[in-house]
């Protein structure tokens, strides 16, 4: 826990990660040249449209991948590699000092073991604390997650809690080992409005409080604005934007992400049509050689459709991948 | 380690004040089994048969009023109910009941013990093969398809002729026989489970191959493969029947149902009730067994609230 990362810049270092699937003559290339770096305490929120590479990405940053899976790039954990690791350490890493909080609360536990056996097992698998300790612990989690009357829960089967309260639960079993790098996949989107804006609160509570760093996909803007500290736009397996979070929503300076805050919803916008990005995401088997976006991109130049253009730095930190970025002001 | 209960901020009301509600707490596992079996009457009814036909079968030299093996030419084919013979006699005057008591040996050893073995070698393999996939899963399922090729009972007979008669070769024969469809089963729910979002999460938090064979998939795939298997028992009694009808499995003089049954067979027209008894004690059996696996698999899983 006393880890020195003062000589490291992030404690998530991530650089030209590719991931394709498939053998090589009919290869689907999802992850396309991924680098960040996320700082202790940071809250990275991305943001993509379905089969951008959103959740492939999340799991290749602890090195979960299907079968048959081409993987190259770095990924590296206050300064291990995880996808140079052999599978021994890997498996200790997870769990400890990377976790995750799963999309489905309803399908993401064992349906035959109690939640509470759930959580003692990987606090005593990572640990190697008697049983009276991890159960103690397990207690103290439910309660850290605020699950009313947490000593009878804990003797619940997943089928017996409703979705917010197994959500919980999942957040519980994720902080577990207190883990200095928090994976979330969609969490809250299973959830029902009231709900999820609980959790995303809890989640940013204790994010606060333990000072863990996050990174979190989601598809709702709003959700990524309300929890991040940084947003990360993906596009066709890269980052299309990088950006703090108030940059990136008022000032956007890639086409794509102006698009995409353009199609949410407004409350002074009733009447009005809503504007959309025309065209679909490209095949991921025959990604174009220029930009990917710019075959839908109303502001594409000529250079855009010969190569794909370099993450260019505006202002500070403020990173966009386009040769005809939009104006710094609306 | 440090505390992790620490006041999470003000959004959230305080968890002390709740902190000592009572919900219904989950009854244990085992315990919660038991109290699902107990008012299940049909899986209570099928249990108690199994167990008297169990019971007598065990206890056959006590019970039975005469020596299976020896009849006598004077009451031959006597009905049910014939005075000192309770359940007639057979063709040689032999006494029906002490050859139920103790046919019932024979053919539950036929019917549990090809059936048992062929559970841990195919549940195994079934598993392994769904769990591990790629060439492992090819290896042995294709293996399992060569053995599929044959009817049942055409392999049994094939194994039996190899091998000789006698009750060990026709068991060796059975429990080969029944190695591939539980093979086939076990990969098929494996591979179904292997998939599920859990199995990712427990990988997630650090699991190996062998925890999520033993805690995820496991208990997930156990209960389908059981009650599969079971339904597999009345099978294998009425299969070891038919080998040593063709006297390929134990031979003439033993008591055992299949057996009997075959050679009460010429009676039908003499007394169709004489006939009829091993027949109706191999259902009886089947059922019981059938019928105690389905109200297991209900009360075995905890999804279903009862």
């Amino acid at each position: 826990m006393k880890h020195d990362i003062i000589a490291e810049p992030g404690i998530l270092e991530v650089s030209n990660l590719h991931v394709a699937f498939g053998r090589p003559k009919d290869r689907v290339s999802v992850v396309n040249g991924v680098d960040f770096s996320l700082a202790k305490g940071e809250v990275l929120g991305i943001l993509g449209e379905s089969g951008s590479g959103k959740s492939v990405m999340l799991r290749s940053l602890m090195g979960l991948f299907p079968r048959r899976t081409h993987v190259t790039g770095h990924v590296r954990l206050a300064g291990q590699d995880l996808l140079a690791m052999d599978k021994k350490t890997l498996r200790n890493i997870r769990g400890r000092d990377v976790s995750m909080i799963f999309q489905e609360p309803m399908t993401s536990f064992d349906p035959v073991f109690t939640v509470g056996r759930q959580i003692t097992e990987t606090i005593r698998r990572h640990d190697g604390v008697s049983e009276q300790d991890a159960q103690a612990r397990a207690l103290e989690l439910f309660e850290l997650v605020a699950i009313p009357s947490a000593k009878s829960r804990l003797t619940n089967y997943p089928h017996e809690m409703s979705g917010g309260m197994r959500q919980r639960v999942m957040i519980a079993l994720a902080l577990a080992c207190r883990p200095k790098v928090l994976l979330a996949d969609e969490p809250t989107t299973a959830l029902d409005v009231t709900v999820q804006i609980q959790i995303l609160l809890l989640l940013r509570e204790l994010q606060r409080e333990m000072g863990m760093s996050v990174v979190f996909v989601t598809h709702d803007i709003g959700v990524a604005a309300e929890v991040a500290d940084r947003i990360g736009v993906m596009y066709a397996g890269r980052f299309a934007e990088l950006a703090p979070t108030r940059a990136a929503i008022l000032t956007p300076r890639h086409p794509y992400t102006r698009g995409l805050l353009a199609a949410t919803i407004h409350g002074q916008q009733r009447g009005d049509h809503i504007e959309t990005i025309p065209g679909a995401p490209p095949n991921l088997a025959h990604l174009p050689t220029g930009c990917a976006f710019a075959p839908r991109c109303g502001r594409s130049v000529a250079a855009c459709t010969e190569k794909m253009p370099e993450m260019t730095v505006f202002g500070k930190t403020h990173m966009a991948r386009c040769y005809n970025p939009e104006p710094s002001q609306i | 380690m440090t505390s992790y209960a620490k006041d999470t901020g003000s959004e959230f009301p305080s968890v002390s004040s709740y902190r000592d509600l009572k919900v219904q707490e989950s009854p244990g596992y085992w315990a919660m089994v038991r109290k699902r079996i107990l008012r299940d009457p049909v899986t209570l009814i099928s249990a108690a048969i199994l167990l008297v036909i169990i019971l007598s079968a065990i206890l056959a030299p006590v019970l039975a009023p005469y020596d299976p093996y020896v009849g006598n030419i004077m009451t031959r084919m006597k009905p049910v109910g014939f005075e000192g013979h309770l359940l007639g006699t057979d063709e040689t005057g032999r006494d029906m009941l002490s050859r139920l008591l103790f046919g019932g040996r024979l053919s539950l050893i036929a019917g549990v013990v090809p059936v048992s073995i062929a559970l841990l070698i195919g549940g195994s393999l079934g598993i392994t093969a769904g769990f591990f996939g790629g060439l492992v899963n090819t290896v042995i399922m294709r293996v399992t398809d060569v053995f599929y090729a044959f009817p049942s009972i055409l392999l049994a007979i094939a194994i039996c002729g190899m091998l000789g008669t006698g009750l060990f070769n026709t068991l060796l024969s059975l429990t080969l026989v029944f190695i591939p469809p539980i093979v086939r089963i076990s990969e098929s729910v494996t591979t179904q489970v292997r998939n599920l979002d859990f199995v990712e999460a427990a990988r997630a938090s650090g699991a190996g191959s062998f925890a999520l064979m033993r805690y995820q998939v496991l208990p997930n795939v156990l209960a389908p493969i059981l009650v599969y298997t079971t339904s597999l028992v009345s099978l294998s009694i009425i299969l070891a029947a038919g080998l040593s009808f063709l006297g390929l499995g134990v031979s003439a003089p033993a008591a055992e149902w299949g057996l009997m049954l075959n050679s009460l067979r010429q009676m039908i027209y003499i007394d169709p009730v004489l006939a009829a008894l091993p027949g109706v004690l191999i259902f009886a059996t089947s059922m019981c067994f059938n019928l105690i696996s389905d109200g297991l698999r209900s009360a075995m899983d905890v999804r279903l609230k009862v």
